[in-house]
């Protein structure tokens, strides 16, 4: 079961690798999606079979179409970008790679402590996670629904067509 | 590891019988449609045609496997196996007799339906782009616009239903008794939920992706041989499994008289209920003209998610204040 787990998360690893060093945008976005299946069998292993259904229907089946939808309206761009100024992407990313980092070392080394309560009592079968979503956490997942629901609208605005006159007064 | 080996020899034996189905598939709707439209269909190759599918697939097998200059090589060749995968793996939750799912009870099993219908696409979509042609590319965008678009419906009604049965476990939900009018009830969503599945599965009237007419072949325009075949196994397999997962939501699986005692009965009856729903396919196809592509688009967005969130709304409060 470990040796599977070791092998898994050796796969995933080496899909986000080739996400970044994949030249066209298209292959990126396959290793993305193996990345996100392997992930998926991690949660399984973890007895998280909820979440791992979600990472498939939410990431893979869901994210990754629209990006590569995107990629093929946009077409071919036949322009070289690898001589492109990264500096700034790379400088967020260390920047957040390091609070990542550090947040990792201090839960491992127990000086901070997250979910102090000892989680999700019943392992992550979809009633479990549905009882806690509903019961303790409630207040959380209604914010989470209203920061959806903002989203939403924001799309809806922002996709709106700005040529011409708008065929109805906005309201 | 003998439960591995276990494990192994049922899932090649499902993988058999389904491509075995898929062979009879193409047989039965080449009939059908040949007596909707009076003709008589393929009967040259043994008796009533019989032999047909064994004779396409000796000369699918033989053709030579010609990989164009000017596709992607990687993703070219991954495509079709990526569209034929799912198909099969969507039958590992499906209960096929009491008690007896066809590979593992799990408790996800919706959301195993689910996961495996939203990764179906992928085959379609890059098969589409890695041919470097422009019909292909937009049958490709085409095809995710469509299934992303249709899933939502197709997701709504099926956590209705999940909601219903009260589980997530399709083993469980075929064994859930239910009042007539509660039947009923759901009755009401089966032609909204196999229009979705029309439209995700790619089928006539809803097969843009492919439409001869405007986009020579669509997705597949550049692909030839046992790699076209794959594309056309995926299309066939997909129609025997949806039809399975709708009779197993809507018409209670293997359940049927004298099921409960003897067990062989309801793989019989499953494949009775299957067979009439293959037949519901075909006959539209074979009755119903194809779209245009901003209607389909439009009837989903507008019609098919409105219907599918009041479904919802109505059934949590049946579920809540009824049952």
């Amino acid at each position: 079961m470990s040796v599977f787990a070791f092998l898994i998360g050796t796969l995933s690893l080496a899909a986000a690798i080739g996400v970044v060093v994949a030249a066209k945008p298209v292959h990126s976005a396959l290793f993305l999606m193996a990345n996100f299946a392997t992930l998926a069998i991690l949660y399984v292993l973890l007895d998280a079979q909820f979440l791992a259904a979600a990472q498939v229907i939410i990431y893979a089946g869901g994210i990754v179409i629209l990006i590569l939808f995107v990629i093929m309206l946009i077409g071919h761009d036949p322009a070289d970008h690898s001589h492109q100024d990264l500096t700034r992407p790379a400088m967020a990313s260390l920047v957040l790679g390091a609070i990542l980092l550090m947040s990792l070392g201090l839960q491992l080394t127990g000086h901070l402590e997250v979910g102090t309560d000892g989680g999700i009592a019943s392992g992550g079968s979809p009633s479990a996670i549905g009882t806690e979503l509903f019961t303790r956490f409630l207040l959380p997942f209604e914010f989470v629904a209203i920061l959806l629901l903002v989203a939403l609208i924001g799309a809806l605005i922002m996709g709106r067509r700005e040529s011409g006159e708008p065929e109805e007064p906005a309201g | 590891m003998p439960q591995l080996l276990i494990y192994l020899i049922q899932a090649v034996v499902l993988c058999l019988v389904v491509i075995t189905g898929f062979a009879y598939l193409t047989w039965l709707e080449r009939k059908l449609i040949a007596r909707f439209q009076v003709r008589i269909g393929p009967n040259r190759a043994g008796p009533f045609g019989l032999l047909q599918p064994a004779a396409d697939a000796v000369k699918a097998m033989f053709k030579e496997e010609y990989i164009p200059g000017h596709v992607d090589k990687f993703v070219y060749v991954l495509a079709p196996m990526l569209a034929l995968a799912p198909a099969l793996i969507v039958w590992a939750v499906i209960p096929i007799a009491k008690g007896v799912p066809a590979m593992g009870d799990v408790n996800i099993g919706f959301l195993w339906i689910l996961a495996i219908t939203g990764v179906e696409s992928f085959g379609v979509i890059l098969a589409g782009w890695s041919s470097n042609n422009n019909y292909s590319l937009l049958g490709a965008l085409r095809s995710a616009a469509q299934m992303i678009s249709y899933e939502i419906p197709l997701g709504l009604f099926l956590v209705s239903i999940a909601m219903l049965g009260g589980t997530f476990s399709l083993v469980e939900l075929v064994e859930t008794p239910r009042a007539p009018w509660e039947w009923i009830w759901i009755w009401i969503a089966f032609p909204f939920f196999f229009t979705s599945i029309l439209a995700e599965t790619n089928r006539s009237p809803f097969d843009l992706p492919e439409t001869e007419n405007e986009l020579v072949a669509g997705f597949f325009t550049e692909y030839g041989g046992m790699k076209f075949s794959m594309f056309m196994m995926a299309e066939y397999i997909n129609m025997i499994t949806t039809s399975t997962v709708v009779s197993t939501l809507f018409f209670g699986g293997w359940q049927g008289p004298l099921a409960d005692r003897y067990i062989w009965l309801g793989p019989v009856y499953l494949f009775i209920k299957v067979l009439a729903l293959l037949f519901l396919f075909i006959w539209i196809r074979a009755s119903i003209s194809r779209p245009r592509f901003d209607q389909l688009m439009r009837f989903n967005w507008k019609f098919m998610i409105p219907a599918g969130l009041v479904y919802l709304t109505v059934s949590a409060v049946i579920t809540v204040f009824l049952k």
